[in-house]
């Protein structure tokens, strides 16, 4: 796209409902749009509501869709929750830095998810299954709240199933009924079968839990530099330019959300930073 | 075929500890299995055990008037049971349930405590790796608590 500040006009093609607030939608890609890397993000654009920085879910090879993975929860987002196909909306993009793919060929890669943050991370599934051969092994530890709240959980089981993916998910809380694992994601990190000093870990969730997490796969021997995590902060121009999303040197929607943790490890430590 | 005590010198939360105290803790345990379904504590009765989980899985459970059994965490093979054998009124906390076929360990708190009495050695080794799985379990427990994904606005 010529102008990155310029939201084209796209058509919602696909609409469908995840859990209770999160829903996942299609559009056409914009002419010029090219392709997008796993872990980068679309700004949509709603006229009269405003922008909102949105993961791209789908899979990077398909340049006839873009996916996008979202939860209701502000003014954008609910508005974009009561769209349906052939609605209309804006997109600017793609920004943003990707996670590290290349950096974990040839070793373990280690997909940490919670919530929601599972969405950004599928693309790298739907890349590492397509060639699983450039990995030792892939796998995927997601955490959520309930049971009711995984998302995607059909396609994890047919990957799981069917491309060898090694999954382990767990809840917070749950009926009886559910026949899972309930406590917390970090619990997975024991129970999954993983060599730490091979590992590549990809982790995305709400801040703390990435704290959590990267503590914990240090504790069992995995490098700091091969923990990567995505950030959320307030993206607004998608540029770099408005500094809104300003993390102590860093410019996320430029500079992230992808980092190595150890440099941003600092940032995150810091109250009200 | 390996011993009670071997498996259990196998097992890290034992790592670490002198043979003699091996020997007593041993002593003190049995293999025990619970077909899934069944009840293997239930919350406020006497705690006078602790379990080695060796295989299956063990839903945790508080029951509430509102939702009804609540599954507030699972444990798993190489999980260990139950802390309340170690604290007055040695009381268990919650339920604990065989979601699939339990195979365990079974140690025998009242003869523990008694051992620990008279060796403190081994009551602050026993208690130093107690009080790790309950850091564990506190650390859990506030992430839990926080209610990390119902709160977060990733989009």
């Amino acid at each position: 796209m010529k102008d990155p500040l310029l939201p084209h006009l796209v058509e919602m093609q696909s609409w469908q409902q995840e859990s209770e607030l999160v829903f996942t939608f299609q559009v056409a890609p914009p002419e010029g749009y090219g392709s997008f890397r796993a872990g980068q993000f679309n700004m949509l654009y709603l006229p009269g509501m405003g922008e909102s920085a949105i993961s791209i879910s789908g899979d990077p090879a398909d340049r006839n869709h873009l996916t996008h993975t979202v939860r209701a929860v502000g003014n954008v987002t609910r508005a974009l929750h009561t769209l349906r196909p052939f609605a209309r909306v804006g997109l600017r993009g793609p920004f943003g830095r990707g996670w590290p793919l290349a950096a974990a060929e040839g070793r373990e890669l280690l997909l940490m998810a919670g919530g929601i943050g599972l969405a950004p991370l599928r693309p790298v599934l739907f890349q590492a299954l397509a060639a699983p051969e450039r990995y030792q092994r892939v796998t995927l530890l997601l955490g959520a709240r309930s049971p009711e709240e995984l998302l995607y959980s059909e396609q994890l089981l047919r990957w799981k199933s069917d491309a060898g993916l090694q999954l382990l998910a767990t809840v917070d809380v749950a009926s009886a009924a559910w026949r899972g694992d309930v406590g917390v994601i970090t619990d997975l990190v024991q129970r999954a079968a993983i060599n730490p000093q091979q590992t590549v870990a990809m982790v995305c969730g709400p801040e703390i839990m990435l704290r959590f997490c990267a503590r914990r796969l240090r504790e069992i021997g995995v490098a700091s530099d091969a923990i990567h995590v995505s950030l959320e902060r307030h993206m607004q121009c998608g540029t770099g330019f408005c500094g809104h999303c300003q993390l102590g040197p860093y410019f996320l929607c430029k500079d992230g959300p992808v980092f190595a943790y150890p440099d941003v490890e600092p940032y995150l430590m810091t109250q009200e930073f | 075929m390996r011993t009670l005590a071997d498996e259990l010198r196998a097992h890290p939360f034992f790592t670490g500890l002198s043979e003699d105290c091996m020997r007593l803790i041993a002593g003190c345990g049995e293999r025990v299995m619970f077909r899934s379904g069944m009840t293997l504590a239930s919350e406020g009765s006497a705690a006078n055990e602790f379990y080695v989980i060796e295989r299956g899985r063990v839903a945790l459970q508080l029951h509430t008037s509102a939702t009804g059994a609540l599954l507030i965490q699972t444990l798993d093979a190489g999980d260990i049971l139950g802390w309340s054998w170690l604290f007055p009124p040695f009381r268990w906390s919650v339920e604990a349930r065989a979601m699939q076929d339990v195979h365990a360990i079974r140690l025998d708190g009242k003869c523990l405590r008694a051992k620990c009495d008279s060796d403190p050695v081994m009551g602050y080794a026993l208690m130093q790796r107690f009080s790790y799985i309950m850091s564990q379990r506190v650390e859990a427990t506030r992430l839990q608590v926080l209610d990390l994904y119902g709160r977060a606005s990733r989009s």
